[in-house]
């Protein structure tokens, strides 16, 4: 492989990667709120990208992502008011059950609403041939949007979470939901605020990685499964170290595909699921008293 | 006496199934009973699942492969062409003693492949090693571990079946000879043969009833419900909860690769939606419906929705259904359809009644 394929396959991989941590930092939100991993995680990403599409032939590009993620962070607030918030004390195979049902729900709702084309974006800037020469690699523009999005999102994510009273409030809610109440921090709205973000979030990810790989209805669950993976990976609820997992993933799927069959590429990625989960069902970075509570 | 208890229902389903066959016969729908044969091999399935999932208390989203490797390794051995080794003295020898028979395809061929009773052994054998390998790291996974474990296991068997050639890759396999049975009784979907399917088929499964029945009333299975209830008090009262829940994932396994391997012969083909992650959460779906632990309710409902699926009735919203299903059971009726609080209530009454 020469230097420029080297870059080239880089780049794509951490392409995916960053949709992957994107989608791997969504899960923890919501985990560390509730406890919960949303199975339908990867149905926001999808509802996100086509409500864009609709709106883009009516609105301009930018208005109808903005439209879109609203749309999207409602639909993620109303699945929690109906359905998230009346079993709040189930076991979890009862919310693991419910969340793959809905799952179901909205893809087959969005198959009903946008068949089963494959649909896109427009690339936000220049068009499907406009390239960037990085390090004799031809790179495409929208790459490097979902690079800067992606790290956008981390990074106000972060300062959200760190100096907002709202992100503080969460925190607190995810540390110790009963200590969290008693400190006056209305809990429930906490978790209806942690569906709203993972909504919205998403649905912005899956807007800026839809002209590099399409949408298409049935696409959100591969990518929940490979969210979840880079979110075990790093440890779930650990955001930051999701991120350095989603980039290894994606860079990991990149090179397989340069060698293998692409009909493989998610074998590699579940097999690695299953090896983490089977050898360090706390994360590669977890520390080892983490490890031993979590555990026990 | 008590023991014999328990038995009476399969007795009931038997004569349920009779009564069925001469309802269908009557109404001249006689063709209604091919869905029905199929829905019995899903039904295998889902007794096994709810084995798993209501009295181990663990969740598989990954049955549907296990149907697949039952399937699907019975359709390879009992396809593959071995005539034009025909010289080979292995191969001449287990010709010999009957491993490998000789038939003719529906496009008159002459095909020298594995008997389907051997190929169904090497079905279970298989299912049974990957279930066993697959089991030993995965139930020690509790909750998202391992549901998200199991999902990992069915979309990799999906995509190995999806793109290897010997599978048949997006077709499948088909041209699956029947499966002869004891004198002239064969697995076999076409029409003359329905009437006799339709029997063998619940038969199957009401001695899998009757094996799942004794199970659960057995010491095994008050160890898995008191797993279920609370694993660690069970553990404490010495119970091996690791090895009980392994042996019973490796058993749902099993039964759902004896569905896998029925069908396939059924059918006379398998192809890669068997093995489609949505499968597994319908049978999953199943499962919830029936009442999770209520081996008679899940087969019930199991037969009951697989029917109304095969026959099409929820045309094109058939897994929005069952997605909305899944849903609106949890939420409300978690205890299955069939323990409602209302309903729960009529049956009370009824109860109430009688005695008085």
């Amino acid at each position: 492989m020469s230097f420029a394929q080297i870059v080239q396959y880089t780049f794509s991989g951490i392409t995916v990667g960053s949709i992957y941590a994107i989608t791997a930092v969504c899960f923890n939100i919501i985990y560390n709120c509730t406890g919960i991993i949303n199975f339908a995680q990867g149905e926001f990403l999808i509802i996100g990208a086509m409500t864009a599409i609709s709106l883009s032939h009516v609105v301009p590009l930018p208005l109808a992502i903005v439209g879109a993620v609203a749309v999207t962070t409602v639909i993620g607030g109303l699945i929690e008011i109906v359905f998230i918030r009346r079993v709040s004390d189930a076991s979890i195979l009862r919310l693991i059950v419910i969340t793959i049902g809905l799952s179901i729900v909205m893809r087959e709702g969005m198959l009903h609403i946008w068949d089963e084309k494959v649909r896109s974006l427009p690339y936000f800037t220049g068009s499907a041939i406009t390239t960037v020469s990085i390090l004799g690699a031809h790179i495409s523009p929208q790459v490097l949007w979902v690079l800067g999005v992606s790290a956008v999102i981390v990074t106000a994510l972060t300062l959200f979470f760190r100096l907002t009273t709202t992100g503080r409030a969460m925190r607190a809610c995810a540390d110790n939901r009963m200590a969290a109440r008693l400190c006056g921090i209305n809990d429930r709205w906490m978790v209806t605020l942690s569906f709203m973000l993972s909504a919205g979030i998403g649905a912005l990810a899956g807007c800026v990685i839809s002209p590099v790989t399409q949408t298409q209805y049935d696409m959100g669950a591969p990518l929940a499964i490979k969210g979840f993976t880079v979110a075990i990976l790093g440890g779930l609820g650990n955001s930051m170290a999701a991120v350095v997992a989603g980039l290894f993933l994606g860079l990991l799927e990149a090179f397989v595909v340069s060698q293998f069959a692409a009909a493989y590429k998610e074998v590699v990625a579940i097999a690695v699921l299953l090896l983490i989960l089977i050898f360090r069902p706390s994360g590669l970075f977890a520390r080892r008293d983490v490890t031993a509570l979590r555990t026990a | 006496m008590m023991r014999a208890r328990i038995y009476y229902p399969v007795l009931a389903g038997f004569l349920l199934v009779v009564g069925l066959h001469l309802v269908l016969q009557a109404a001249g729908v006689t063709y209604y009973m091919t869905q029905l044969t199929m829905s019995a091999y899903y039904g295998l399935v889902v007794i096994g699942l709810c084995l798993l999932m209501g009295y181990a208390g663990q969740l598989s989203l990954g049955h549907a492969g296990f149907f697949a490797i039952g399937g699907y390794t019975s359709a390879v051995l009992t396809t593959c062409n071995l005539s034009s080794h025909s010289g080979n003295a292995l191969i001449a020898r287990l010709h010999g003693i009957g491993v490998l028979v000789q038939w003719q395809d529906i496009y008159g061929d002459q095909m020298l492949s594995f008997c389907p009773w051997v190929a169904f052994g090497a079905a279970l054998l298989l299912t049974a090693a990957i279930a066993l390998v697959i089991g030993l790291p995965v139930i020690r996974l509790k909750g998202h571990y391992m549901a998200m474990a199991t999902l990992g296991f069915g979309l990799i068997i999906y995509r190995i079946v999806l793109g290897t050639r010997v599978f048949g890759q997006a077709d499948g396999l088909s041209n699956v000879p029947p499966f002869p049975l004891i004198g002239p009784l064969e697995v076999n979907g076409r029409a003359p043969w329905r009437v006799q399917n339709y029997y063998i088929a619940w038969i199957a499964v009401l001695v899998a009833m009757v094996l799942a029945l004794n199970l659960i009333h057995s010491r095994v299975g008050r160890a898995l419900r008191s797993i279920h209830e609370n694993e660690e008090a069970a553990h404490s009262l010495g119970i091996n909860t690791y090895r009980y829940k392994l042996a019973t994932f490796v058993l749902s396994a099993l039964f759902a690769a004896v569905g896998g391997v029925l069908m396939t012969h059924y059918n006379g083909s398998i192809g890669p939606s068997e093995a489609a992650v949505m499968k597994s959460v319908r049978y999953v779906a199943v499962v919830a419906v029936g009442g999770m632990a209520n081996l008679w309710g899940v087969l019930l409902m199991g037969v009951l929705l697989n029917f109304l699926s095969l026959r099409g009735v929820f045309g094109t919203f058939d897994d929005a259904v069952f997605g909305t299903i899944l849903i609106g059971v949890m939420l409300f009726a978690p205890g299955g359809l069939l323990r409602m609080p209302r309903l729960q209530a009529i049956s009370s009454l009824l109860r109430r009644r009688s005695h008085g």
